[in-house]
């Protein structure tokens, strides 16, 4: 076994990045696959809170780097799924105490063990971009139906695909679909269409999410919820299964088709 | 609903946000804009024109893209001689 490695980036901040990480980790751990999520996002460490596992970090990204510790003493496992383990940020550290080289080095180490290495993505097109790309075999850019996340998002595919890590795979985050409706909003076609790549999942804007991060247990795990559906389907598709994704052709009976994708059939 | 908006001479947001993207792109991806392209047609006339008559007036030049790439299409009527 040989993980596939996957970076979850997205240029602009705040767009979702942390929460897709932690959901799709936690997705794929279910359906038993073995996964390593890391944190490379030094200095605003923010996946441990999402995972729920912040009070059990013993050692860190920066000190398994610095030789502090060994790779497995920073891995910690998750007690709702055995298979699921995160190497968490250094909160106290600069963005440049960790290379490109040593990102590779760090995940070329456990990757025999793994089916699946995430590395969440700081937001920027910097250094903390750069080591968080370094490793991937895939990417994966997340954005939400916004001007300024959509244009970022661009960016972020371009240096992606001029690293030679391409084509990236979208997750659209956020999505209203009363405003969509609307036509206040833009829908996943029109976003396909500027950015020009793959979709893997559309996640509409859910108070679950919010609700989940409170507690520190993903949104992929309430049955209820419809961003947790979604992030279900997303995981699932990353292991290969095809799941329909909604049509969106037709703003019109929008709500119709978003409940028979989102609903049991998923 | 956004169709009598649309009657009404309103229009979607999201369309807006759309057009407006796609401008952008482009020259975020290539860092052409508009004052380039009209500086770039002036020049090509001048250059085309020293070897063949062509009808400046009507020459056009326009982004296309396909997927990610950018393309660059000239139109150049040329007047018979
Ligand atoms: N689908 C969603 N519905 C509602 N809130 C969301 C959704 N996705 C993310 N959020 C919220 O948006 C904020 C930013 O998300 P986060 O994952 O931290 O972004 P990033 O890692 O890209 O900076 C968080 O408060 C998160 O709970
Ligand atoms: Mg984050």
């Amino acid at each position: 076994m040989a993980a596939r490695i996957i970076t979850i980036t997205s240029g602009k901040g705040g767009v979702g990045k942390t929460t897709a990480t932690a959901n799709i980790g936690v997705g794929l751990a279910e359906m038993g696959k073995k996964v390593t999520c890391i944190d490379s996002d030094i200095g605003l460490r923010n996946l441990d809170v999402v995972l729920g596992l912040e009070n059990r970090i013993v050692y860190d990204l920066v000190d398994v780097i610095e030789g502090h510790c060994r790779v497995n003493q920073a891995m910690i496992r998750d007690k709702r799924f055995e298979n699921l383990f995160l190497i968490p940020a250094a909160q106290t550290r600069e963005k440049n105490s960790v290379t490109p080289a040593e990102m590779v080095n760090l995940c070329e180490s456990i990757r025999e063990e793994m089916d699946f290495i995430l590395i969440d993505s700081p937001a920027g097109i910097e250094g903390g971009f750069k080591n968080a790309i370094a490793p991937a075999d895939e990417a994966i850019v997340v954005t939400n139906p916004d001007v300024s996340a959509v244009r970022d998002a661009d960016r972020i595919i371009g240096l992606i695909e001029a690293a030679e890590k391409g084509p990236a795979r979208l997750i659209l985050n956020r999505i209203n679909p009363e405003m969509i409706k609307r036509g206040d909003m833009m829908e996943a076609g029109d976003v396909l269409e500027l950015l020009a790549i793959k979709l893997l999942g559309v996640v509409p804007d859910d108070e679950h999410v919010l609700i989940s991060t409170n507690k520190g247990q993903p949104v992929v795990l309430n049955q209820k919820s419809r961003a947790g559906q979604a992030f279900r389907n997303i995981a699932a598709r990353i292991t290969g299964s095809e799941v329909p994704f909604l049509d969106m052709s037709q703003k019109d009976d929008f709500m119709t088709r978003l409940s028979k994708v989102f609903g049991k059939e998923g | 609903m956004a169709d009598w908006l649309k009657i009404l001479g309103k229009e979607d947001s999201a369309d807006t946000a759309k057009e407006r993207l796609k401008l952008v792109l482009i020259h975020d991806r290539t860092n052409l804009n508009a004052r380039v392209l009209d500086e770039m047609k002036d020049e090509l006339i001048e250059v085309i024109s020293r070897h063949v008559a062509i009808d400046a007036a009507e020459v056009q030049i326009t982004m296309k893209h396909e997927g990610r790439e950018q393309r660059l299409i000239c139109d150049i009527p040329v007047l018979p001689k």
